[in-house]
């Protein structure tokens, strides 16, 4: 079973050269250490940063420099600075290459919730909705079930919606999964130790399995 | 040229009555117009509309209204870093409107624009969606989402000067050039104010004709809301 850092770190092998990239809260972000060396990625921060850095050293943290989830950081050689109309439009404009973000639920047909529970206090979705609807290639980080063991990858979403038929590639702590057009999860890899018998245990929607399905690799 | 240089804060926002709908700068605390929001607390106009991306933390920013019952309704995109505005959420006192960000920042943008209307695929298929007109374009649906209204929009600047075009540093633009372009009457406040032609036309990121006050702000806290350092490389 992976961790979360693993779950990262497996993430972080889709990512080709040239890319740019919207690292979304959580898991998501720790994608940006396992970044493969050798290659050139962009990372967009939502409120109006491309080429976002590293933390800064102590000492260092300008107040006037932050990213979407209000943290300090650096820019680096290439950054560029624009507002939020701009920083939306060219997410919508398809420009960014690729949207990692994580989630409550996902559905067989690629639905997404991850901004709301009904009953408890709502936070508001931030840009989540704008970069699913847009983004052309979306990967999810998730944990495969709840803390009570329950799946969260369903027929059918139970909570609101973020998005709808959105999500074509999903990394679980227990597999690498796509999204079929025709509906369903398609299983490609499973974390090292863990069985087909318990993915397709911890699946409540359709589950695909063709063929021989590998160990997840990280190196 | 119209004098645009008011005094300070308290002449900015002088005729800013109960029930008006504002417009705030900034992304959490990065970039929002303090002296105004300090004002306005100090001034106690109530039943305000506020349309902002957050809404403050419990004791800066806009969380300062909220502390005062100062806000009717809030719309934002993400509300979460505050327990006051949760307490009033849940006891019925604040109406909130929840949207998307970049639906946000592009109704901010429309208005600045001329333009009464945009249409985004932000919320197709979700609950924002209910209500809306859904127009489909090259296969892909959109919903119409229409431009703000606001009577004033307060934002915060790096540099300005007394014609009122404004400059902006790092990641404390956001929102504030689309907020600018957006009020009826649009009040700047900056770190530093100085005379028509001492900033380079080039680099003038919100032109003066959409500001109509400015002034040089002062004591800048610039909360940090999430202190994040690594080690120095040499330990």
């Amino acid at each position: 079973m992976f961790s979360k850092e693993e779950i990262a770190q497996r993430i972080a092998k889709e990512i080709k050269d040239g890319y740019y990239v919207n690292l979304g809260i959580g898991i998501p972000t720790l994608v940006a250490n396992y970044i493969p060396k050798g290659i050139n990625v962009v990372l967009q921060s939502e409120n109006g940063l491309l080429g976002m850095g590293p933390f800064p050293f102590e000492g260092e943290e300008d107040a006037d420099l932050i990213n979407a989830g209000k943290q300090t950081i650096t820019t680096l050689p290439g950054s560029s600075i624009f507002d939020s109309a701009m920083s939306f439009g060219m997410i919508r404009a398809q420009k960014v290459d690729l949207t990692i973000l994580g989630a409550m639920e996902v559905s067989e047909n690629g639905d997404i919730a991850n901004w709301k529970i009904p009953g408890k206090m709502v936070k508001g979705m931030g840009g989540a909705m704008d970069l699913v609807a847009s983004a052309k290639n979306i990967i999810v980080a998730m944990q495969h079930v709840n803390k009570a063991g329950e799946s969260k990858l369903l027929p059918k979403c139970t909570l609101p919606l973020t998005g709808v038929k959105c999500i074509k590639k999903i990394v679980t702590e227990l597999a690498v999964l796509d999204v079929l057009p025709e509906g369903g999860f398609k299983l490609l890899e499973r974390a090292p130790g863990v069985s087909i018998e318990f993915i397709q245990q911890s699946t409540a929607g359709r589950l695909v399995v063709e063929g021989e399905i590998l160990e997840m690799r990280l190196d | 040229m119209i004098n645009k240089v008011v005094s300070g804060a308290e002449e900015a926002i002088r005729d800013i009555a109960d029930g008006a709908t504002l417009m705030l700068g900034g992304f959490g605390l990065c970039g929002i117009p303090e002296n105004c929001i300090n004002a306005l607390v100090k001034k106690q106009v109530k039943q305000l509309t506020c349309i902002s991306n957050n809404a403050g933390v419990d004791d800066f920013g806009i969380g300062l209204m909220l502390q005062q019952r100062q806000i009717k309704k809030m719309i934002s995109s993400y509300v979460g870093e505050n327990a006051e505005f949760e307490r009033q959420l849940l006891s019925g006192e604040l109406e909130v409107d929840l949207i998307p960000q970049g639906t946000l920042a592009t109704r901010c943008l429309a208005a600045g624009y001329g333009m009464p209307a945009i249409f985004t695929p932000a919320g197709v298929g979700t609950e924002v969606a209910e209500g809306k007109e859904i127009r489909n374009f090259n296969g892909k649906d959109y919903l119409m989402e229409y431009a703000f209204d606001a009577d004033f929009a307060i934002v915060k600047a790096w540099k300005g000067d007394t014609a009122g075009n404004l400059m902006f540093r790092s990641t404390s633009r956001n929102f504030n050039p689309v907020m600018a372009m957006a009020g009826k009457i649009t009040i700047a406040e900056v770190e530093e104010l100085v005379e028509a032609g001492e900033l380079d036309p080039d680099h003038i990121h919100t032109p003066g004709i959409y500001v109509h006050r400015i002034f040089q702000g002062k004591d800048y806290e610039k909360r940090i809301e999430q202190r994040t350092v690594r080690k120095s490389a040499v330990g």
